[in-house]
């Protein structure tokens, strides 16, 4: 009993620590099945949070809060494709100037609008989203097993948590069972075939980036409204990047990538868990230790159980009309 | 050589208006910033009260990193900054240097020791105040399990974990602790979302009253506390007002009153230098009452809580000091 609660704490946390990962992850999947590099997913994100957390600020509604991060997202998102699509300029560089132009832009903002040294006003319940519980919870309490899984597992998060768990399926059944999806897919793998059937190659990749930009945009919101009551200079902590890491662990499908994401964030959560414990024969962990352990799992993950990953063939590269 | 020699009457003149102890006060703040609502905050309000009372303005600089310490000392300095203050003990390397460089200038430095002619040291016995504040959680924990979430894995976080876990074994010897320290870089001190997933983790496991010693990312702490219908403890400033009714009481280090009185001295001309030490004692420590919290703190444990600091402060109780010899009985 005490280890399956120990395990239900950990897989909360889990679930909790995950969900910006998978919705970053999701977001880099469209943008690079459709043959554009997302380094700037960090960026995104942190563009985002921070329109969450000014937008939230001053109307006091959460949801306004979430478009107004969506709609950052993919502003960031349409300017990464004016540069590397319709400029066909470098897809890595323009991501990283977004991502170092976001990191700066939003503190210097912050200061200049709130004076609260980067951060933006600490937002009221109304203005968040709060975790929800979930009907019956406190009935089934009673119940072993069941009881707990229920009530801590799956119950008591916040509606972009249980948003996260519907955009898999749905990012998934897009990509494979849909005209764009097959589209999309094609442009990453071979441009010019698409190209010679009539569609725009153009089009499809800023669709993509603007579905990457929504994803992206849900992950600051979560970030700034449900995990953090405002938004906090350099808050992404380098999500993005981890997220990039899993969607490319992932081979760049859906499951797989959420799949890397759920492991980064329950090696986070046992790290966390794991402090100040006292393992049998090693006596207690050192907190430096415990904090490396991500990384070096992740080491040894990416060199020895992962398969050459196959990337979408023209991943990097612009597309030019021949002729 | 006409414009000179008036350039120089005006200097001359200048310097015989202004007061003789006039200051110019200078002040570097840690990681955590000028707004973190705790620590820096607390030298801020320190500082801006002196500038309202004595009518002499401050300037203040944030370091974004590490490597801005030395930089930002040694500009102050040369400016004519005087007397300069260095908020926070990862100060000291930077200041043992620029100490060095500009003898004439005054530096004080809180949270360590900086040994040079011209340093004043202000510590803190922060152990004293975590004690007390130990005793309140446990006395107000309904679960028998309480947390700590501290910001880097230092010896003076460690201090505060440590009088902490006394306090509350002192008022409950089988209560449960369970500690987390967010990093071991500085960014430990700017992380919330951390301090807020770490703080979960601990509710999840049973406890019901955390206490920070995190800086802003404290700020994650409370936040999760009050999320969770918890209790969370605040540090350094009074942070009860954060979430009234979710915050159980703060341990307070008056570093308000240290900045105020470092310019003051400097100001009348008082100004001595040497390690200072603030305990319970001397007023430089406590644990805030106020309206915020007096529904959550029962006559009862306010009665305990006063009997602790009286104890301390009569020499009767001796709250281990971890940084004296880097252990803590109660592990």
């Amino acid at each position: 009993m005490e280890i399956l609660l120990a395990a239900v704490v950990v897989l909360d946390s889990t679930l909790r620590l995950a969900t910006p990962l998978i919705l970053a992850a999701l977001a880099g999947l469209f943008s690079e099945r459709s043959g554009i590099i997302d380094i700037g997913l960090e960026g995104k994100m942190l563009g985002a949070a921070f329109a969450a957390g000014c937008v939230a600020a001053v109307t006091g509604s959460a949801w306004v809060g979430l478009t107004a991060a969506i709609a950052a997202s993919v502003l960031l998102a349409l300017l990464h494709g004016y540069a590397c699509i319709t400029h066909r300029g470098n897809q890595v560089v323009s991501g990283l100037a977004i991502n170092i132009l976001v990191s700066g832009l939003t503190a210097f903002l912050a200061v200049a609008w709130f004076a609260q040294g980067g951060r933006t006003p600490q937002l009221p319940d109304s203005a968040r989203f709060l975790s929800m519980e979930w009907p019956g919870a406190d009935v089934l309490d009673a119940v072993p097993i069941v009881g707990v899984v229920y009530g801590e597992l799956l119950s008591g998060h916040n509606v972009i948590v249980y948003l996260t768990w519907l955009a898999v399926p749905a990012v998934a059944l897009a990509l494979y069972r849909t005209r764009f999806g097959l589209r999309l897919r094609a442009v990453g793998e071979n441009p010019f075939a698409v190209d010679t059937a009539g569609v725009s190659v153009s089009g499809v990749r800023y669709r993509a980036l603007v579905c990457a930009g929504v994803l992206c945009g849900l992950a600051g919101a979560y970030l700034a409204l449900a995990q953090s009551a405002g938004f906090l200079r350099d808050m992404t902590a380098g999500k993005g990047y981890i997220a990039l890491a899993a969607l490319i662990f992932g081979n760049w499908r859906p499951v797989p990538a959420m799949l890397a994401c759920l492991l980064f964030g329950c090696l986070d959560a046992v790290s966390i868990r794991l402090q100040g414990a006292s393992l049998p024969g090693l006596g207690e962990v050192p907190v430096q230790l415990v904090q490396a352990l991500p990384y070096v799992l992740t080491v040894v993950l990416l060199a020895g159980f992962v398969g050459r990953g196959v990337a979408p063939k023209a991943i990097g590269v612009p597309y030019t009309k021949e002729g | 050589m006409k414009y000179q020699n008036l350039a120089a009457i005006i200097l001359i003149l200048a310097g015989c208006s202004a007061h003789a102890a006039d200051i110019r006060p200078g002040v570097v703040y840690d990681l955590g910033g000028k707004f973190d609502k705790s620590f820096n905050e607390g030298v801020w309000n320190g500082a801006k009260r002196f500038a309202a009372d004595t009518g002499i303005e401050f300037r203040d600089f944030e370091v974004q990193t590490d490597s801005q310490r030395v930089q930002a000392l040694r500009t102050f300095a040369r400016r004519g900054y005087d007397p300069i203050l260095a908020v926070g003990f990862q100060y000291a390397s930077a200041l043992e240097r620029i100490a060095a460089e500009f003898p004439e200038t005054r530096f004080a430095i809180i949270d360590s020791e900086v040994h040079q002619p011209n340093v004043r040291s202000i510590v803190f016995r922060e152990h004293e105040g975590a004690f007390v504040v130990g005793v309140l959680a446990a006395m107000a924990s309904r679960t028998g399990k309480l947390g700590f979430v501290g910001g880097m894995d230092v010896p003076l976080i460690r201090r505060f974990a440590c009088g902490y876990v006394l306090g509350a074994r002192h008022a409950s010897p089988d209560i449960e602790i369970f500690q987390n320290m967010v990093g071991t870089t500085g960014a430990a001190w700017n992380d919330p979302v951390k301090g807020a997933e770490l703080a979960r983790s601990q509710f999840d496991r049973g406890a019901d009253v955390i206490f920070h010693a995190a800086g802003t990312t404290g700020l994650g702490v409370l936040q999760a506390a009050a999320d969770a219908d918890m209790l969370g403890i605040g540090v350094d400033s009074n942070q009860n007002h954060l979430h009234p009714g979710s915050v159980l009481t703060s341990m307070l280090k008056r570093v308000d009153v240290a900045a105020y009185e470092v310019f003051e001295s400097a100001r009348q001309g008082t100004w001595t230098v040497g390690v200072r030490e603030l305990g319970l004692k001397e007023g430089g420590v406590g644990w805030a009452l106020d309206e915020f919290n007096e529904g959550l703190v029962s006559s009862e444990m306010e009665a305990a809580a006063e009997r602790a600091v009286a104890d301390i402060k009569r020499g009767d109780i001796r709250v281990h000091d971890y940084v004296a010899d880097g252990t803590c009985p109660a592990d």
